[in-house]
């Protein structure tokens, strides 16, 4: 899909790439699905409370450094402030360098809602530019700021004028996306209309987008011995940095999810190519992204070199632990960026995929492309997997977890791993983008499996002794009970929008 | 109107959902978008029975913006109660069901004959901060899920302090409470956390009265059981920390309930007995720590500021600078809750100011004068001030996210030792 700068809010998932949130299949389907494009979203008549998208927005955005962060939003929509705030400064400081990035709310009341707040948010605005001379502006709306239709797009245009850094709205409507991923992109895009500048000269530099960048040191050596140096995105970058960012070799990223909006956009727009292999994790992952980097920065003598010396060091080691690895059965609940190439790794190490969830799925990314991660996992898998699309939907997990006993689950997201433990099965966190990545990842995540499935003490412990959450009846169910029937996608997201207004007239006169 | 939120100290209304979820078997079902709760549910000690991942939850999309949630939130409730097992559900509104108008109560009425109750409270975000929203949810509770007056028990005391789990120490404090009350002879009933639950509740209108500790949250759900049920209450509104406000807090209560007054007095002199044991076997370090000045401030809120300060004036002999409130108290409680400030011993008093712009109390901070290095007890906010102001810091408010809090409490005598120890462990980092 053709990349727009000039639209103030680039469109949702739903929209670009046909995403969905509501799918129970298996993997040939779901790719067949996907390749003929008659993939359609099941939603639910029961969800579980989730994550929205201004979260991820925020959260990407906040991590630059010495940037300002304006939420136009009632106070609850701040309260992601201070665990970013201090994030910013543990992750400054592992580098030794400073992020006085500033994240605060205009704490909108019942009045706003009816007079609107424009003015004060002005205000709040420049006291802000006053107060800390951000080096860049984002002001995000919120639900509240959406449905009451507050104009922050004219105000920023305004502000233009007065504020001498770059200043641009983001639209954070919550409701208006149920794929959170969709804040990544919003995030890209105020980055890239705002802050990164068209290119002037090649700069011999690799683009890193990831999370928080645990293995920067590892990776920048990594790139130094191929004469390029890194530059991690967003965590600990600074606005200089991105406005250079259409300057680079090429674009990666750790995680598909995160990445196709704003790889895609540079390769569009400034002919920075976009790395879209299968991710750097697990062997295969890790060698067919690293060849795919030396043919695009043409290095491939050094990586494939730098390949066979490293694949000497760890292969045999990784060999070892499949011994033990091999039959092991797992489930899996994580974005998509990551459930279709955990799956893969696993598989690598001899387990066993029985069911794999993911919160979201993208039919296609960004270059009209299904994404290669499930594309790779279809040709190479071998046996047909379970998928399902599950909204991270704990009652869906947990249901699949029972009904198929695996020997370990494995989870992405905060909150979602104690309650496989609660049922008594193993659970290793995979938060870290960076666990698996690479052949030293590879095998440091092969221990962390056999380590997590060996000594189950925690969760003997802890399931028999707490009651569920969750009736028999429930456990009695399929799991795919609650998903309504084949939906088409809902309607253009945009165009809704803007018949809200009139709609809460009519609304109002019927009361 | 809206106003500067620099450093968030408090989240919204809809954020109270953690005063249901610390009662045992209460279930929050939200009527709000989808990332509502876990923005609003912190970190940590969150993954009990129900988690905010647990929380049913209508995650309203466009079409319910648009055509009303109505339909969809009775459809989260059936199934909820299919799914989960729980004894209390209650149903809350966020920002957006409440500006496009749904009509929760109708809804909720419906479920009204089913076996396990169903209520539902209006927490939109914009409506208030989760101060009053706790306020709000436990109305709503009392309102609806409590009938008929039953007969009183003699010596039956509902207590209520720190809202649950955004007060780091409220369950804690909570429970040291309950000991001191059952100390003097009555008998506690508290709602929140382990082995308490809503046979609790259910308790709640036979106590012969309520007993808040705080300067103001919590006072419009006491005065509604007055109201409803004709209980009094007593508002006391210093949390007592350390020896001196707590012997006065047992004998405010204990002649409020008519207490046996030997019995207090009795119970009064062992505590301090053993608390000034521990005293003064360490009244060394207090005296000759160099590096600790007798200036200190708290940034929190109106109950840890004015706790806080009556415990380190007329317990330790500490000074206060400009203390700062930043829960957002409603105005009318400004003028009193200063007053309260001006009680100190021998005459000292404690300027107070109230705000939600963190960057202005950093700066008045900054330039204030502690005659020393500063001691500065406040949230995760204040630790760059302190490092910019050389401040001895103690992280004792929300935010708290570089400190693991479980059980432990500062409240009472006990409570007291526990703050001097964080205080004194973090100056004794340095030597001068």
């Amino acid at each position: 899909m053709a990349i727009n700068l000039k639209v103030s809010s680039v469109g949702t998932r739903e929209n670009r790439l046909g995403s969905i949130t509501g799918y129970n299949g298996d993997l040939y389907d779901l790719v067949q699905q996907s390749r003929c494009g008659s993939l359609q979203n099941r939603e639910r008549c029961f969800s579980q409370s989730s994550t929205c998208l201004s979260g991820c927005a925020l959260g990407q955005l906040s991590g630059i450094r010495n940037v300002a962060v304006i939420n136009h939003a009632p106070a609850g929509c701040t309260a992601g402030a201070p665990g970013s705030i201090v994030l910013n400064q543990q992750l400054a400081a592992k580098i030794g360098v400073t992020n006085n990035t500033v994240f605060l709310g205009t704490d909108m009341n019942e009045k706003d809602t009816v007079f609107g707040a424009t003015e004060t948010l002005r205000e709040i605005i420049l006291q802000t530019y006053k107060n800390y001379k951000p080096e860049a502006i984002f002001v995000a709306s919120s639900c509240v700021t959406g449905i009451i239709g507050e104009d922050i797009d004219s105000l920023v245009e305004e502000l233009k004028e007065e504020i001498p850094v770059p200043i641009v709205s983001i639209h954070c409507e919550g409701f208006k996306s149920r794929i959170w991923a969709s804040g990544f992109d919003i995030a890209d895009h105020a980055v890239l209309q705002t802050i990164v500048k068209p290119p002037k000269e090649k700069r011999n530099q690799i683009n890193f987008k990831n999370f928080f960048e645990s293995e920067r040191n590892q990776i920048t050596e990594i790139f130094r011995e191929f004469d390029v140096n890194v530059q991690f995105l967003y965590q600990n970058s600074t606005v200089e940095e991105l406005e250079h960012i259409s300057e680079s070799l090429a674009t990666v990223c750790i995680c598909g999810t995160l990445g196709t909006y704003l790889g895609n956009a540079l390769e569009q727009l400034y002919g920075v190519p976009y790395i879209r292999t299968i991710n750097p994790l697990g062997i295969a992952g890790y060698e067919a992204w690293l060849r795919e980097i030396g043919k695009v920065i043409h290095k491939s003598d050094k990586i494939e070199a730098y390949i066979q010396r490293e694949r000497a060091i760890y292969l045999p080691q990784i060999e070892e632990l499949k011994k033990d690895l091999k039959g092991l059965r797992a489930v899996i609940g994580m974005g998509p960026g990551y459930t279709y190439e955990v799956s893969r790794v696993l598989q690598e190490l001899g387990m066993e995929v029985v069911w794999a969830a993911a919160w979201h799925y993208d039919g296609k990314y960004d270059n009209d492309a299904v994404p290669p991660a499930l594309d790779y996992l279809e040709k190479t898998s071998p046996t047909n997997i379970k998928l399902s699309v599950a909204d991270q939907q704990n009652f869906e997990v947990l249901n699949i977890i029972n009904e198929y006993k695996p020997d370990i689950y494995f989870s992405r997201h905060p909150g979602t791993t104690v309650w496989a433990i609660k049922q008594g099965v193993a659970a290793l966190y995979v938060a870290d983008e960076y666990f698996i990545f690479g052949y030293k990842g590879t095998l440091n995540f092969a221990k962390a499996v056999l380590d997590t499935v060996r000594n189950r003490s925690f969760e003997k412990n802890l399931a028999s002794r707490v009651k569920l959450p969750y009736t028999d009846w429930w456990y009695q169910q399929n799991n795919s009970l609650l998903l309504k029937g084949e939906n088409l996608l809902e309607e253009n997201g945009d165009n809704l929008l803007k018949s809200v207004g009139e709609n809460l007239l009519e609304r109002k006169e019927v009361v | 109107m809206a106003k500067i939120l620099d450093q968030p100290r408090y989240k919204c209304a809809l954020a109270a959902m953690q005063t249901v979820q610390a009662i045992t078997r209460a279930l929050p079902i939200l009527h709000c978008g989808p990332g509502c709760a876990e923005k609003l549910s912190g970190s940590v000690g969150s993954s009990g029975l129900y988690s905010p991942h647990i929380f049913p939850c209508t995650s309203i999309s466009e079409k319910e913006v648009i055509f009303g949630g109505d339909d969809k939130l009775t459809e989260t409730i059936e199934n909820s109660l299919k799914i989960i097992d729980a004894d209390l559900y209650v149903v809350l509104t966020g920002c957006t069901s409440e500006i496009v108008g749904d009509n929760v109560e109708d809804v909720v009425r419906k479920f009204k004959d089913n076996e396990k109750p169903v209520i539902y409270a209006s927490t939109a975000g914009f409506k208030g901060n989760n101060y009053v929203g706790h306020d709000w949810i436990l109305k709503a509770i009392f309102d609806q899920y409590l009938k008929n007056k039953k007969e009183v028990q003699k010596g039956l005391v509902n207590i209520w302090a720190g809202i649950p789990m955004h007060d780091p120490f409220w369950l804690g404090n909570l429970r040291e409470l309950e000991t001191l009350i059952a100390e003097i002879g009555l008998t506690p009933n508290t709602i929140y956390g382990f082995g308490r639950g809503i046979k609790n509740i259910d308790k709640i209108p036979e106590a012969e009265f309520n007993l808040l500790v705080s300067p103001w949250v919590g006072l419009e759900s006491v005065k509604f059981l007055e109201e409803k049920f004709g209980t009094p209450y007593l508002h006391y509104p210093v949390l007592p920390v350390g020896a001196f406000e707590t012997t006065k807090f047992l004998r405010a209560v204990g002649e409020y309930a008519g207490a046996s007054k030997e019995k207090v007095e009795e119970v009064i002199q062992r505590k301090e007995e053993e608390y000034y044991y521990y005293i003064e076997r360490y009244a060394d370090v207090f005296l000759e720590t160099r590096v600790m000045s007798k200036r200190f401030v708290v940034v929190s809120d109106a109950s840890y500021s004015l706790a806080i300060t009556k415990f380190l004036v007329n317990d330790i002999g500490l000074f206060p600078s400009k203390q700062y409130i930043v829960d957002d108290t409603p105005e009318e409680y400004r003028e009193q809750i200063s007053e309260w400030f001006k009680e100190l011993n021998y005459g000292i008093q404690a300027e107070v100011g109230f705000s939600s712009d963190g960057h202005q109390i950093h700066q008045e901070i900054e330039a204030a004068d502690f005659n020393g290095y500063p001691l500065i007890l406040g949230s995760n906010w204040e630790k760059n001030l302190a490092k910019r102001t050389d401040a001895h810091y103690v992280n004792i408010s929300y935010p708290v996210v570089e400190r693991l809090i479980i059980n432990s409490f500062i409240a009472g005598y006990k409570g007291g030792l526990k703050l001097i120890e964080d205080i004194y462990s973090v100056a004794l980092t340095r030597f001068n």
